[in-house]
């Protein structure tokens, strides 16, 4: 029987970027399907009903959810191009420090991109002191999957795009090339993938919906 | 460090208990290490310098951190005995996901029930109990959550039935009365070994608790 894949994702969504990215890394074949998060489908609601969000990989009619857990999906059903180190110790590093960017350093950028003044003045540090510990995790590598991209590379991936288009809405730059010469560098080579370079969501895009979230968010705050 | 195997820990952490049931499952021989976390060991500091946090596994002076990474670590180095996940790729996400979703939830949930009051409890009182049904219903009528035999996402819950006489003493509330079936679960659970002894009196808890109330001045 062959097998049938489908991802439902937003066109933005950088949790679902990474569902795609793995797919298309092991060369496996699937359908999108886009979804509007104000008008979210039966069959999304379906599929989650717990947390009525994408990404969400249905494989042979059953759903998968939670980026990270889908990658770890995709890496035991497709053996194509290995995603993981085969090392148990190996692989409890490289889940620590993809956890550790959904945990810490989404929730300190957010910290900065939705606030502003004396909260998102404080909330600067937080996000350098984060990506610092990151970037060691680079020392003496290309990728943080070695030579090729592996699971953390694409668990880290979104910052390689997401990370200019948060300074340009907020103005405050936060991955300069002098603090972070591995960043900066593993974002040129990542994003120079050609798996990662098809896939970008168009820049000026983002930039206008970040910047419509970070407003409103403002505004909500101010009524408060 | 004379064992192959140690682990960092604090008697009250529901994470610390996961790894303490997955060593137990596995029969593996360890050094257990009380950590006090106000005053911190320098061992502790160089094996998560990160977090600074228990639970940590130490396999061969290598730390192995976070209670659901090093759970998933054990049972791949141990893999011969008494496997916590399954084999399937879909059963394991799974699990993984249900795992994760305590993880999101309860503990968070949790301390809002015994750490505040007033409005702020009863929205943590109300967000808790849904989140154990929805966990009630994920169980349904199986025995475990990974069906005829205990696993993942039993490891990663049941640590909290310890905590669960804090919860409803603080919160004047009844878990037995809104998830019967959860708790019934949680009982069968404690029936094994490997939980019972991984799992503190549901009374010591609650003075510990009690502790941390007067503490941090939250009674």
């Amino acid at each position: 029987m062959a097998d049938v894949v489908k991802v439902f994702r937003t066109w933005s969504s950088p949790f679902a970027l990474r569902v795609i990215w793995a797919l298309q890394l092991k060369g496996v074949e699937y359908e999108t399907i886009f979804e509007d998060i104000t008008n979210k489908s039966p069959l999304l609601l379906q599929y989650n009903p717990t947390y009525k969000q994408v990404p969400v990989l249905v494989h042979n009619g059953k759903p998968i959810l939670e980026s990270l857990v889908i990658l770890e999906y995709i890496e035991e059903t497709w053996k194509e191009n290995p995603l993981l180190p085969e090392d148990p110790y190996e692989r409890a590093t490289t889940r620590f420090w993809a956890k550790f960017g959904d945990d810490k350093l989404v929730p300190s950028v957010r910290g900065v991109l939705m606030t502003q003044g004396k909260e998102q003045e404080e909330g600067i540090p937080v996000v350098i002191e984060t990506l610092k510990l990151i970037e060691e995790q680079l020392k003496g590598k290309k990728f943080f999957g070695g030579e090729t991209i592996g699971f953390l590379d694409i668990a880290l991936g979104w910052t390689a795009n997401l990370m200019c288009v948060f300074e340009e809405v907020t103005g405050i730059k936060f991955l300069d090339a002098e603090t972070f010469p591995l960043l900066s560098a593993w974002i040129e080579n990542f994003s120079d993938v050609s798996v990662i370079k098809q896939n970008w969501p168009p820049r000026d895009k983002l930039v206008l919906k970040f910047q419509a979230a970070r407003e409103k968010c403002l505004a909500e705050a101010a009524t408060k | 460090m004379a064992k192959s195997v140690v682990l960092l820990d604090c008697w009250p952490s529901m994470f610390g208990m996961r790894v303490r049931i997955a060593l137990a499952e596995k029969g593996i021989d360890y050094e257990y290490r009380e950590e006090d976390l106000r005053n911190k060991s320098p061992l502790l500091l160089k094996m998560n310098p990160v977090h600074k946090k228990v639970p940590v596994l130490i396999h061969d002076n290598k730390p192995v951190c976070e209670s659901l990474i090093a759970v998933r670590y054990i049972d791949a180095v141990w893999k011969n005995k008494f496997p916590l996940l399954p084999s399937d790729p879909y059963q394991r996400a799974q699990a993984e996901f249900w795992a994760d979703f305590v993880d999101k939830k309860i503990f968070d949930s949790g301390r809002k029930v015994w750490a505040s009051k007033g409005e702020d409890q009863e929205a943590g009182k109300k967000e808790f109990v849904e989140c154990l049904k929805v966990l009630e219903g994920e169980l349904g009528d199986k025995p475990y959550f990974g069906g005829e035999a205990f696993g993942f996402v039993d490891v990663a819950l049941v640590p909290f039935y310890s905590w669960f006489y804090a919860y409803e003493t603080c919160g004047k509330f009844s878990i037995e009365a809104e998830c019967p079936k959860l708790i019934a679960w949680a009982k069968r659970c404690m029936e094994k070994e490997s939980v019972a002894k991984s799992l503190p009196d549901q009374h010591k808890v609650y003075d510990f608790v009690l502790m941390l109330k007067q503490k941090f001045g939250l009674d």
